[in-house]
């Protein structure tokens, strides 16, 4: 059972998870999100985590962070990732399949070099 | 040569070019793919996403954790500000100060009717009687429709959050999200976060040791498309056969188990975070005069870029459908846009540069609705579109009144006639007259405006009615007892891939000859049509 909150408790978490999931401080090298919302998950994104799940472990990589969100909003182009190398800008990847999937993982992910021809653009979004 | 206002750059063009081009591109509006300028394929450097109008022109205020957040895990949600508008809340506000702030920042419910919140959440507050309850309205009907189950998907935390201050604010004990069965995924992870919210006490007793407490249930739904309407749901959760019921008295004075309860949708629930955290003042600098905010839409239908999008109210239908939708696929001409579902409207081409918010779509007939955007293009046939939102009413009425059940399904035959060739000019009138008696005497507003999706294609397409009616003619080609298939000797280059592919054997001739159809034989399925790389097949 966990202990229940105070509201300072709130930035302490918050903080915590800033460190862990900003690839700051050694958490990771990149992290790769798949996005899995329903119409992700109909257009193949399983698929998607299921190779690079598999890619992750049959080469024994330890530095990478493998996450699911929601939808990113542009349906029409699923199955879709986003890729997140220590330091520089996220990079939206579109209408992917398993060997796209493998190429980005060896190209981006490993080798820091963004694959320009699956890729949508890079930065993020504008919230208010 | 560049045609504006699209800013079209056409090259190298010849004498013989030009009248094409003046018939399809100036005349008819369709810009002449062969012809335009392309830029030569190098390796461009990828965008920024900020430099996509898909992504520029929208702005993240329900959805700003979308694809950010991994919605399973609450701490992810926390990192990004998650529960501090509940801390602010319930340490420094009383339950005046929140209300205040909701009716200052000018939200309005996002389900359909566009009430004004704060109102709403005071009404119940006011109300006396203990025991009151607050509801989560995820039953989300409307066909093409999905920014509820996202927003959920996404980021189900903000809707709890947004539900708790709600409950500190109006003084509820419990709240309940009815959520409908079809949406498996939104329900799992609204367990997950349940449950989660409640392991660090941010549901159940003493919520972050303020003394408040609060819990939240889950309901899947019945399945039907009343069941939306708050009574109905009331009802459908109380265990009884969900059919609306006479207000007053509205469910702020006797509402789940004839205690108070106040119902918002996901949407509305969500914005509250954000409008604690932010404050009146700010969310009301976003919008337009009457409606503030921002309106997350499901963008369907014929458009390149289909998708959940959140844009600013007040924003033009130009915008949306040719700078975030990315304009209509394969250079066909658009014709309208569906707003509101089935109880919404088409607004036509014409008005494509209306700012988008309450008061204005009403003004043109149609209704904000949920948020459901489905895009038109010249291949709709808008007497189809109308016979389809009464074959889904229809079906959807719950039969309670006799004018919703009895006058939609006789609207409903009536139009099918018409698109089946059958239709005659005095058919007009009487569906006028039955649109008034339903709405008239219909008791919830699924009657009430079950007859928009007539009265609004009506208004702005009575041409293609009367070409149904008057010349059995459907403009679109799409009414399969109006249309008839044909191949073009001219332009067939007697490939035989029609044939090959025609369910019915109905194509015959040489190879390499100009094939023809047996009238005969043809279902009109268009499948030839699909085909053909030449574009010979016409409809006629
Ligand atoms: C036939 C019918 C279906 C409805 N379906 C929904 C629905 O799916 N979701 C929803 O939030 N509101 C729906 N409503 C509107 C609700 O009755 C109610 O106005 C709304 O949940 C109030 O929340 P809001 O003020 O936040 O918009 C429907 C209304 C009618 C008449």
């Amino acid at each position: 059972m966990m202990a229940k909150l105070k509201p300072e408790d709130l930035s302490r978490i918050a903080e915590k998870m800033r460190r862990q999931t900003l690839l700051r401080e050694g958490a990771g090298r990149a992290k790769v999100t798949v996005h899995m919302g329903t119409c992700g998950i109909s257009a193949g994104a399983r698929k998607i985590m299921t190779t690079l799940l598999g890619l992750i472990d049959q080469q024994q990589v330890q530095d990478v962070i493998l996450t699911t969100s929601g939808c990113a909003g542009l349906c029409s182009r699923e199955p879709m990732m986003t890729v997140e190398i220590k330091d520089k800008a996220p990079v939206k990847y579109v209408d992917l399949d398993e060997k796209k999937t493998l190429t980005i993982f060896t190209d981006h992910v490993l080798g820091g070099e963004i694959v320009t021809d699956f890729a949508l653009g890079m930065g993020s979004e504008r919230v208010s | 040569m560049i045609v504006q206002p699209e800013g079209i750059f056409y090259q190298m063009l010849t004498v013989e070019n030009i009248p094409n081009l003046v018939e399809e591109h100036l005349v008819k509006g369709r810009p002449v793919d062969k012809l335009m300028y392309v830029p030569s394929k190098g390796k461009p450097p990828i965008p920024k996403l900020s430099d996509i109008a898909f992504f520029s022109k929208q702005r993240l205020v329900v959805l700003k954790n979308r694809g950010l957040i991994d919605p399973e895990k609450i701490d992810e949600y926390i990192a990004r500000d998650g529960y501090q508008a509940l801390a602010k809340a319930l340490t420094s506000m009383d339950s005046e100060q929140v209300i205040e702030q909701v009716k200052g920042s000018g939200l309005r419910g996002r389900g359909g009717a566009g009430f004004s919140t704060g109102l709403k959440w005071e009404l119940t507050r006011k109300s006396s009687g203990n025991g009151k309850y607050i509801i989560c309205n995820a039953d989300e009907g409307d066909p093409g429709a999905f920014m509820d189950r996202s927003i959920i998907e996404s980021d189900p935390h903000s809707v709890l959050e947004g539900m708790v201050i709600g409950a500190y604010a109006i003084g509820a004990a419990e709240g309940c999200i009815y959520i409908r069965e079809e949406y498996p995924l939104a329900t799992k992870r609204l367990h997950i976060a349940i449950d989660q919210a409640r392991e660090y006490g941010l549901l159940g007793e003493d919520i972050l040791g303020s003394g408040f407490s609060f819990d939240i249930t889950v309901h899947r739904g019945a399945g039907a498309f009343v069941c939306g309407e708050e009574t109905s749901l009331i009802g459908s959760l109380q265990g009884q056969t969900p059919e609306p019921r006479i207000r007053p008295p509205f469910p702020a004075q006797s509402g789940l188990w004839g205690k108070p309860t106040n119902i918002n949708n996901v949407e509305t629930w969500a914005n509250i975070p954000t409008i604690i955290n932010r404050g009146a003042e700010w969310f009301a600098s976003i919008g337009t005069e009457s409606s503030k905010g921002t309106k997350v839409f499901s963008v369907v239908g014929k458009v390149n870029n289909t998708g959940l999008v959140e844009v600013p109210m007040g924003m033009t239908m130009r915008e949306i459908v040719f700078d975030i939708g990315g304009g209509i696929p394969g250079g066909k001409k658009f014709k309208a846009v569906q707003t509101g579902g089935p109880s919404g409207g088409c607004i036509p081409e014409s008005l494509v540069d209306l700012p988008i918010d309450y008061e204005r779509l009403m003004e043109v007939g149609s209704i904000m609705g949920s948020g459901g955007l489905i895009v038109m293009d010249e291949e709709t046939c808008m007497v189809d579109v109308a016979r389809y939102f009464l074959d889904f009413l229809r079906s959807e009425s719950c039969g309670k009144c006799t004018t919703c059940r009895e006058g939609i399904a006789a609207m409903h035959d009536i139009v099918a006639d018409i698109c089946n060739g059958k239709g005659e000019p005095e058919n007009i009138g009487l569906l006028e007259e039955l649109a008034e008696a339903i709405k008239d005497a219909s008791l919830c507003a699924l009657g009430g405006t079950a007859p928009n999706p007539v009265l609004s294609t009506l208004r702005y397409f009575r041409d293609e009615y009367d070409a149904h009616i008057k010349d059995k003619k459907c403009p679109a080609g799409v009414c399969r007892a109006l249309i008839s298939y044909r191949i073009d000797p001219e332009k067939c280059k007697g490939c035989m891939l029609c044939g090959k592919h025609c369910p019915e054997k109905a194509i015959g001739g040489e190879p390499k000859g100009p094939q023809t159809i047996d009238l005969e034989k043809c279902i009109k399925c268009g499948v030839c049509r699909e085909s053909c790389k030449f574009e010979a097949v016409l409809i006629e």
